[in-house]
């Protein structure tokens, strides 16, 4: 794999993610508890699905085609997406859905911040915006996370569930492969064991402060960033694709 | 789960700097940090603020309807209050 290829892949990966996480959260959409809530969780979908669109469209740049954004959230297939199993797990209840959110955000955040400094002017550029966007994210989301663990016992032990529940899928997003590596020696990316020191610094905070105990070290799930999916993502992915795939080239 | 409602809070907005925070509308929420996080998220959606505050309404003491003529009639007959009869200097502008 040259440079060129490793960037493409990885934009692309980061496009995943976006739009995967994006169409989860849209699936709450008019089934919020709260309607502030409610307009907060559509205001952070349509925030990543705009990531996902900026993402998209400069990765059919750089593969030079003629392939735009809807192409690649319309018209791929399961297996090339390449988001993480975190991402596509379903949304469960109310904590299952903001742990989720936490634990990733609390990763991408990280992220992006190391992705305004690579050689990339475009990702950068992309970042930069897509970090005031997560950083808000996760403020909110963690506020949740720590109501949720340090309030009712009830919500306690449920919150503790997701926590368990979601930690399993966690490895992958430190776990760097041929693309990761590419993208760092050549483009001055993101070093994902430094990451990770500062990821697991920063959830083992929240984790304490929402009263929650820390998973123990276990065996991690793997494959998503090789699109090799949980049973989950074929679903959604049908459910988004439909209409493009039903009345193909269908615009408004 | 119990039913009881959130708290409502007022929220005031700042347009731009150098205005002063206007009553944009109430939402409701169990805290103030949420609070201040829902009105974000409802009230500057499009761009409208670049400072927030909010308030629980039962904090806001109000001028009671009933007592309006002792409180606002008073005013109405009072026209020498008003800077109408000044002549305006020349050049000044946005009076």
């Amino acid at each position: 794999m040259n440079a060129d290829q490793a960037l493409l892949a990885y934009v692309s990966r980061l496009g995943d993610n976006a739009l995967i996480l994006g169409q989860r959260m849209v699936e709450l959409v008019a089934a919020y508890p709260e309607l502030e809530e409610e307009l907060a969780n559509a205001n952070f979908a349509l925030d990543f699905i705009g990531q996902a669109r900026m993402f998209y469209t400069y990765a059919g740049e750089i593969e030079g085609n003629g392939r735009g954004e809807d192409d690649f959230a319309f018209l791929r297939d399961e297996n090339e997406f390449r988001n993480f199993l975190l991402i596509e797990q379903p949304n469960g209840h109310f904590g299952d859905s903001i742990t989720k959110l936490v634990l990733f955000e609390s990763f991408y955040l990280l992220q992006l911040e190391a992705l305004t400094k690579c050689a990339d002017t475009r990702i950068a550029e992309i970042s930069a915006r897509a970090e005031k966007e997560i950083r808000y994210h996760l403020r909110h989301n963690t506020q949740w996370f720590l109501r949720l663990g340090d309030g009712t016992e009830e919500s306690h032990q449920r919150v503790q569930g997701s926590l368990d529940n979601l930690w399993p899928y966690t490895g992958e997003m430190f776990a760097a492969d041929e693309i990761d590596g590419i993208f760092a020696e050549f483009f001055d990316g993101p070093h994902l064991e430094a990451i990770h020191a500062q990821w697991m610094t920063n959830v083992e905070l929240i984790i304490s402060q929402a009263t929650l105990d820390m998973p123990e070290d276990q065996w991690m799930a793997s494959g998503g960033k090789q699109g090799r999916h949980s049973e989950h993502l074929g679903f959604m992915i049908a459910e988004m694709q439909y209409l493009q795939r039903t009345h193909p080239g269908a615009t408004w | 789960m119990t039913n009881k409602e959130w708290p409502l809070y007022e929220v005031f907005i700042r347009a731009k700097s150098g205005l002063s925070h206007r009553h944009a509308g109430s939402i409701h929420a169990a805290d103030d940090q949420m609070a201040l996080d829902a009105a974000r998220d409802t009230y500057t959606r499009r761009n409208e603020g670049v400072s927030i505050w909010v308030i629980r309404s039962s904090q806001i003491v109000a001028s009671d309807p009933a007592e309006s003529a002792a409180f606002f009639e008073p005013a109405e007959d009072k026209i020498y209050r008003h800077p109408t009869f000044y002549e305006m200097p020349d050049g000044v502008e946005n009076l």
